[in-house]
């Protein structure tokens, strides 16, 4: 039923689409160009964390100009700046499945204190081997990623409490715990896999994180998830699909039932419980890296026990509200008293009030019990319903003034509407079909509102055409006024799925230049040129290797046997802003290092031929960069060519 | 449509000619432009100013000199020496990236040589004998943000391998 539904949707929206793109080139109001323009040499006023789909990075526009200011590979190796090929980065991406070097990051997450982003750390899922990263937004670099056990797939991640006590994990995939064998059908779905909400633990101080612990749920699909906030806090909200238990088919077997659950859960008991020692410890295996910003080198530790909480035995941590068709966002409002499920097969959007949900739980107005949960009755917790809105809609952000902006894929549009009384106040055309928007602070408690960007998944005609491959788009509306106007629209580069955006002030002035190079402990640095020196030890070389404009030292280096682990140790000497060198030598199976002013960093080579290898500096550094390059000689194995290195002449005789 | 285009070609024509007048321009563009030209290489082609202040540029103005020399100052140069600046420096008179060092206690004043290793950028882009060793070296000088106290103590070993007491 509700695939027929569906289609007819689909079919509708195709027939609404084409009307539409008629008007694509003049919805851009006559003042956009001025609004969105940013002078050169100026700072926009926002920057916007996007997350790149299928790239596995973090991109970072500025906004309101839509200028790309960097890419943060997170999940995925990066040979632009090594990231994931240097010594010092790949424990970054080593997991209990091995070295992962790529995944699909979704949603992200600003840091909160009291509500409001903070400006710390950026947190990132991994969709697909279930991790959780943290980016430093001093230095704008993965610091941390943990794994996630008894996870089938980390969708509804890294959504955040008010105060970042916690990150969460949900699973997008119910698997059998412990990754064990199960056969594959409805029977075996039902009896053997589970789904898991992982509470990440983050360190106020330090932004460390922890899997503190975890909630075994019924098999179904965690979509997505949000905190509650203000009054709401201490609650979780997650939208769920395939309630109805499917393993295969679930286009249309997880498409089965009027309604889905929202899962509400009680994180402050739950908290308690673990306390109490109610948690059950369970053996497992996950990494945990972690960089150390002082030796600018990444580690990984592996943790064997999670704790698990049991819902059918802690009867008051869990709570499901029936929710209509496959919800996918779950959005709470500013205010922390409405939830905003977003059914993608429904023609409305239910909105459910928290207070309306805690007496329903004092009433015990629940419909029964699904897996041992209750389930509370829906007309109980139910605020009201937002008629025809469009179709298929996805995520809701809000501006703080009262107002609702859902995305609808189906329709191609954003629909603003009022919490209060439910109304649709306006509705503007998306190119195209959008999946989720943002409002700048508009998941906190203090949205900073003006404007709504939309993260769409399709751009046809929409630039000039680059093959099959088109890229995705984000268009900037400005929401100032009480009708919503196309601004800008830009192509971005990954698929970007949620983003996020803060005021400039709140990050810029505490970016990291350089690191102090009396602070560097790498333990392989060369703080100085006259710290230079290779190294033997059996077949392993350490080449401590130093750059500063414009050239490297050593930079002949000869001895070097085929089959020998040579491991140059980069440490850029220079202690100015925005003075990288780059490290690449011929034919090294790998990727150029990019070393930061005052940094160390590793490059692993292993010669299988004798010869000369010639390296260079890749990053353009001045009037000389050309000349900022060396050679290394290889020698056939058991050769005699004894260690030798050097640059230009020996160290004159210091003044003593 | 081709009406909106030339309105929307028009608009943006008439926002350039309108910052082009520089009176809509605000303070904070103007520093922030003109720090960013302070980070480009184009120092050879600026206008230079017809006399040289022998003190250079910058907050140095009077640097007391100690008789005879602070041997641990001596030493903790030579230190920092060693890993910021002897990349490029010999202690002769060799040119090797930089100049060498060999008698720069003699060309230049203190004052200078604490405001040139302090305050590099300006110093390149301003100063006329700065401006003239970037015409030899090619080579900007990186600003290695020394201290106050760093730059005292470099100091001090200049002074040492001049022979200085």
């Amino acid at each position: 039923m509700k695939l027929s539904f569906f289609l007819i949707t689909m079919a509708s929206a195709l027939a609404v689409q084409s009307c539409k793109m008629k008007s694509a080139e003049s919805a851009a109001g006559g003042d956009a160009a001025a609004r969105t323009y940013v002078a050169p040499g100026k700072y926009d006023e926002l920057y916007n964390f996007v997350s790149g789909g299928f790239n596995g990075q973090v991109s970072v526009y500025g906004l309101p100009s839509g200028r790309l200011l960097k890419l943060i590979p997170v999940f995925s190796v990066h040979p632009e700046n090594g990231y994931g090929y240097s010594e010092e980065t790949k424990p970054m991406l080593e997991t209990s499945f091995g070295f992962v070097p790529w995944d699909d990051q979704h949603h992200l997450a600003l840091s909160q204190t009291n509500g409001e982003h903070d400006g710390r750390w950026l947190f990132a899922n991994a969709n697909n081997t279930p991790r959780v990263g943290r980016i430093d937004l001093k230095t704008f670099k993965t610091v941390e990623i943990i794994e996630l056990p008894n996870s089938g797939g980390n969708h509804s991640s890294p959504f955040i409490t008010e105060n970042t006590e916690y990150v969460i994990a949900g699973t997008r995939f119910a698997v059998p715990i412990a990754n064990q064998e199960s056969a594959l059908d409805n029977d075996s779905y039902k009896k053997n896999f589970k789904s898991t909400a992982s509470f990440i633990g983050v360190d106020k101080n330090t932004g460390h994180m922890s899997v503190s612990f975890q909630i075994i749920l019924p098999g179904m699909d965690l979509d997505l998830s949000r905190a509650g906030k203000g009054p709401s806090h201490g609650w979780f909200f997650f939208s769920t699909y395939n309630t109805e238990q499917a393993s295969t088919l679930l286009e249309v077997n997880a498409s089965q039932k009027d309604k889905d659950f929202i899962v509400a859960v009680n994180w402050k008991k739950a908290e308690e419980y673990v306390k109490a020692g109610k948690a059950k410890k369970m053996a497992t295996e996950y990494y945990h890296n972690q960089l150390n910003e002082e030796t600018h080198t990444a580690a990984s530790e592996v943790i064997r026990e999670v704790l698990t909480l049991d819902p059918e035995e802690l009867k008051d941590i869990v709570y499901l509200i029936p929710c209509p068709k496959s919800p996918h966002g779950c959005d709470v409002d500013p205010s922390g008293e409405y939830i905003i499920g977003s059914g993608k097969l429904a023609a409305l959007i239910p909105v459910f009030s928290y207070q309306k949900f805690i007496k329903a739980i004092e009433d015990k107005a629940f419909e029964g019990e699904y897996n041992g949960i209750p389930v509370i009755k829906y007309e109980a917790a139910l605020h009201g319903e937002v008629q025809k809105p469009g179709l298929g809609p996805l995520h809701t952000e809000f501006d703080g003034k009262g107002n609702a902006y859902t995305s609808f894929f189906v329709s191609s549009e954003i629909v603003k509407w009022s919490i209060k009384d439910l109304k649709v106040l306006d509705r503007v055309p998306t190119y195209y079909s959008i999946g989720h928007l943002m409002v700048p602070g508009g998941d906190t408690r203090k949205p900073y509102g003006k404007y709504v960007v939309a993260y769409n998944k399709i751009t046809k005609d929409r630039y000039l055409p680059t093959g099959p491959e088109l890229a995705q788009s984000a268009q900037l509306y400005s929401i100032d006024g009480d009708k919503m106007q196309l601004l800008l629209d830009f192509p971005t580069i990954g698929e970007p799925h949620y983003a996020q955006a803060i005021p400039a002030e709140k990050i810029k002035d505490q970016s990291v230049k350089f690191y102090d190079i009396n602070k560097n402990k790498h333990p392989y640095a060369s703080p100085g040129e006259k710290a230079t020196k290779v190294v033997r030890e059996g077949n392993v070389v350490h080449v401590y290797m130093t750059a500063i404009r414009s050239h490297l030292t050593p930079d002949n280096i000869e001895g070097i046997q085929v089959g020998d682990e040579v491991y140059f140790h980069v440490t850029n000497l220079e202690q100015d802003w925005d003075i990288p060198h780059g490290f690449a030598i011929k034919h090294a199976p790998n990727a150029e290092l990019l070393i930061m002013p005052g940094e160390t960093s590793t490059l692993k080579f292993v010669p299988v031929k004798p010869g000369v290898y010639p390296f260079y500096c890749t990053d353009f550094c001045s009037a000389l960069h050309q000349e900022m390059q060396g050679y290394l000689r290889v020698s056939p194995k058991g050769s005699n060519v004894p260690l030798k290195w050097g640059t230009g002449e020996q160290e004159p005789v210091a003044a003593r | 449509m081709m009406n909106l285009r030339y309105l929307i070609t028009f608009s943006l024509a008439l926002l350039l000619a309108l910052t082009g007048c520089g009176g809509s321009q605000d303070k904070s563009t103007e520093e922030q432009s003109s720090s960013s030209t302070a980070q480009a290489d184009n120092s050879l082609v600026a206008a230079k100013p017809a006399d040289a202040d022998p003190k250079g540029i910058g907050k140095f103005r009077d640097v007391k000199l100690t008789h005879p020399l602070d041997e641990a100052m001596v030493q903790k140069g030579r230190e920092i020496a060693e890993v910021k600046c002897t990349s490029c420096h010999r202690l002769t008179e060799e040119k090797l990236v930089g100049p060498g060092w060999k008698g720069v206690t003699d060309r230049r004043t203190p004052e200078w040589i604490m405001n040139f290793i302090t305050n590099v950028d300006e110093m390149l882009d301003k100063d006329p004998e700065a401006q003239s060793m970037l015409e030899l070296c090619m080579v900007r000088m990186p600003n290695q943000n020394l201290t106050d106290d760093e730059a005292r103590a470099i100091l001090e070993y200049l002074r040492k391998n001049d022979g200085k007491n």
